[in-house]
């Protein structure tokens, strides 16, 4: 016994056991039965166990499929140029321009706080600030900078977008904070001898060494906003789709089988686009 | 090791000896339960799921007060309902489902048949859930009529049948008239017509509901009051008439018709208040509270008629014994009074009307059910007012009200395709 536990291998077996049999039960083992349930059929009321490709034809025979795959990556494209840009201002202000380390906690931490509500709630609270009769529409108009309410504010695909950046933002800031905290202050120093300008500084310098954080942050977003359904419901009054609602429609009329065969579809579109993300960095090496 | 063995094996024959009498203590105590029923009764839980329209924890406190067990309340959204009745059977006891989803998910066997010799009211049933005649003289509306799908052939039937046979899919207890909710002070002129809703003069100020049974039974009440088709049945379409439909409203849905859509009540409260919406597909008590909050609201009559619905209580097949009498005995007393005079006062209609006067005063039953003048304030059940003395109730009458209904909820037998092509309706 005792000899065996000292060859390595089985040691190394043990160790990484724990953690396969969570990831074997919890992660392989549904998406294996998400596979199965999508060649079955469904009626009104039971799921018939077979094997056909229906789900599939439906899906890919009908052109809003197309349509509604090509919202969603509008949304995460969008979504993620704002949070990038937002994400990275926010993360290079607390890094290089605040000087102590106790005000970069300080401030960080004030960034989080909205997170201590829920998800929920900070989404459906933007609905009567941007309503036609709501507090962003009635400023405008006591202002005199429009006549008429404006209505795509909310119910729009504007609602949505803003929704999500609002929501997701911080998962690009953290990730950039992190791996620009990192970044060893000599370099830009010496750039800045060498006779490198600001932007030059951050062009050649702070961008290449921050690419990690920025992978990590566009990885969470992306996925974030390609597997979310909430927000696109409640922000669009129902009114745009993204494949996360197609799936809890099909959920909700009892299509499982229809359900599934839309998240595997979506499934591999999404380790695709991080697949090619990944083309670009190696997160880790660069760790 | 043997000592140790011996020692076990006679601490378990005492072990073995002592649950026997425990066993048999257990068991003469069920054998005396029939003398001990009103205590034992008490200890009963009986969880009841539904929409939110009749799930109320008023009634659920009453049925504490009045029968001594424990009502057990979960109030879910219309398709969550139909998925868990027809998934979860043990996740309830009694369902509180509309008829259309009772022909969704009768056939799965998850649910009992019921003997109407049980039921003490019975007889005082309205003709809508019996013989499916409100008079006699009236004609039966297009979709799934209540009495279509209330009653099956035996205590063991998956199948409907058309007579009274004695044994009911769902006791009755709720119905009423839907048609178009509008904010009077924000449209400015009369509406009388469904097609109103697709006007364009209310671009991007309309709603209509996101349940396709229900949704697709108001889109084909618009289409025909627009001229554009007449079907054979709104009830069951062909996939041509389903195809044509969704079409119209898609067309309508990307010039921006719509503003939003609905799924749960509260959504088309607030689209109404808030002043999103001056025209959507609705609800009654949300035209109530709606109306609570002080905003302008009316549940526009409208000359083709209106859609209606019904609703009723099932039974889970799980339950027996002691639980099965808890369960018939809460059908009972729901249906003799207090529940239904307590809807009646939201806007709904009892299905057994007579049982429930006795929970009203006269002048709340003029208002609410013979479409009098209000003699002074009427109040809802949670002490709102809703009218003052001199207003009538929007579209009159019981008579008048459900005498004018054209169609029911509806399960087609195209039901699947109609769901898809919903589905991509949503998202068009």
């Amino acid at each position: 016994m005792k000899k065996l536990l000292e060859n390595r291998n089985v040691t190394g077996w043990l160790m990484v056991s724990p953690l396969a049999a969570i990831l074997l039960v919890f992660l392989v083992m549904p998406i294996v039965l998400i596979v199965i349930v999508s060649f079955w059929r469904a009626t009104e009321f039971s799921i018939i166990p077979a094997l056909e490709w229906d789900n599939y034809a439906f899906l890919f025979g009908s052109p809003v499929t197309y349509t509604v795959f090509l919202n969603t990556f509008k949304y995460a494209f969008i979504t993620w140029a704002f949070t990038l840009v937002i994400g990275f201002t926010v993360a290079y202000y607390l890094a290089f321009h605040i000087r102590s380390l106790t005000w970069q906690i300080a401030l960080f931490l004030l960034c989080t706080i909205p997170f201590w509500t829920s998800n929920i709630i900070r989404m459906i609270s933007w609905i009567p600030f941007l309503g036609r009769n709501g507090i962003a529409n009635t400023t405008l108009m006591s202002w005199g900078v429009i006549d008429e309410p404006v209505e795509w504010l909310l119910f729009s695909d504007f609602a949505v977008i803003l929704a999500f950046v609002h929501l997701y933002t911080l998962f690009m800031v953290v990730p950039i904070f992190n791996t620009m905290m990192r970044i060893d202050k000599s370099l830009i120093e010496a750039a800045r001898d060498a006779g490198a300008s600001g932007a030059q500084i951050l062009w050649n310098v702070i961008i290449p060494l921050t690419k990690p954080g920025i992978m990590i942050g566009t990885i969470f977003v992306v996925t974030l906003v390609m597997g979310d359904f909430i927000t696109v419901r409640f922000m669009s009054g129902s009114q745009s789709a993204n494949v996360g609602r197609l799936i809890s429609n099909d959920i909700a009329l009892l299509q499982y089988p229809s359900a599934s065969a839309t998240a595997i579809v979506l499934l591999a579109t999404v380790l695709i686009t991080i697949g090619i993300l990944l083309r670009f960095v190696d997160i880790r090496k660069e760790l | 090791m043997t000592k140790l063995t011996s020692r076990t094996g006679l601490s378990r024959r005492a072990l073995l000896k002592g649950a026997a009498s425990t066993a048999i203590a257990a068991g003469s105590t069920t054998l005396g339960a029939p003398m001990l029923w009103a205590q034992n009764i008490k200890d009963v839980t009986i969880r009841q799921f539904g929409t939110g329209v009749s799930n109320l924890n008023d009634v659920a406190n009453k049925v504490k007060e009045d029968l001594g067990f424990t009502l057990e309340m979960t109030a879910l959204d219309t398709d969550s309902v139909t998925q868990r009745a027809a998934t979860q059977p043990n996740s309830f006891d009694i369902a509180d489902i509309e008829y259309f989803i009772c022909k969704k998910v009768w056939a799965a066997g998850n649910m009992q048949a019921m003997d109407t010799s049980k039921i003490a009211n019975y007889d005082k049933i309205a003709g809508t859930f019996r013989s499916g005649l409100l008079t006699p003289t009236s004609t039966i509306a297009q979709g799934t009529a209540p009495h279509t799908v209330g009653f099956t052939s035996g205590p063991n039937g998956t199948d409907f049948v058309d007579e009274e046979s004695g044994w009911m899919t769902l006791i009755p207890t709720i119905y009423n008239a839907d048609t178009l909710g509008i904010r009077p002070d924000l449209i400015g002129r009369p509406i009388n017509n469904w097609s109103e809703l697709l006007n364009p003069e209310f671009k991007g100020k309309a709603s209509i509901l996101d349940i396709s049974s229900i949704g697709i039974m108001d889109m084909a009440m618009v289409v025909e009051s627009m001229g554009e088709y007449t079907y054979p049945d709104k009830g069951n379409m062909t996939k041509e008439e389903i195809d044509l439909t969704l079409g119209i409203f898609t067309e309508a849905k990307k010039n921006g018709q719509f503003r939003a859509f609905w799924k749960s009540f509260d959504e088309s409260v607030n689209l109404m208040a808030s002043g999103e919406v001056v025209i959507q597909s609705m609800w009654s008590p949300a035209i109530t509270a709606v109306k609570s909050q002080g905003v302008p609201c009316v549940y526009q009559p409208l000359e083709e008629g209106y859609r209606s619905w019904g609703g009723g209580l099932g039974i889970s097949a799980a339950l027996s014994g002691l639980e099965l009498e808890a369960a018939y005995e809460y059908i009972n007393w729901y249906l003799s009074g207090w529940v239904g005079g307590y809807l009646m006062r939201q806007g709904y209609y009892s299905a057994v009307p007579e049982t429930s006067k006795e929970f009203m005063t006269a002048d709340e039953w003029g208002f609410w059910y013979e479409g009098k003048a209000a003699e002074g304030d009427i109040l809802s059940p949670t002490g709102d007012k809703l009218a003052g003395a001199g207003e009538v109730r929007d579209g009159g009458a019981f008579l008048d009200r459900m005498g004018s209904v054209v169609c029911w909820n509806s399960v087609m037998d195209e039901n699947q395709y109609m769901v898809r092509k919903w589905n991509e309706f949503i998202a068009a």
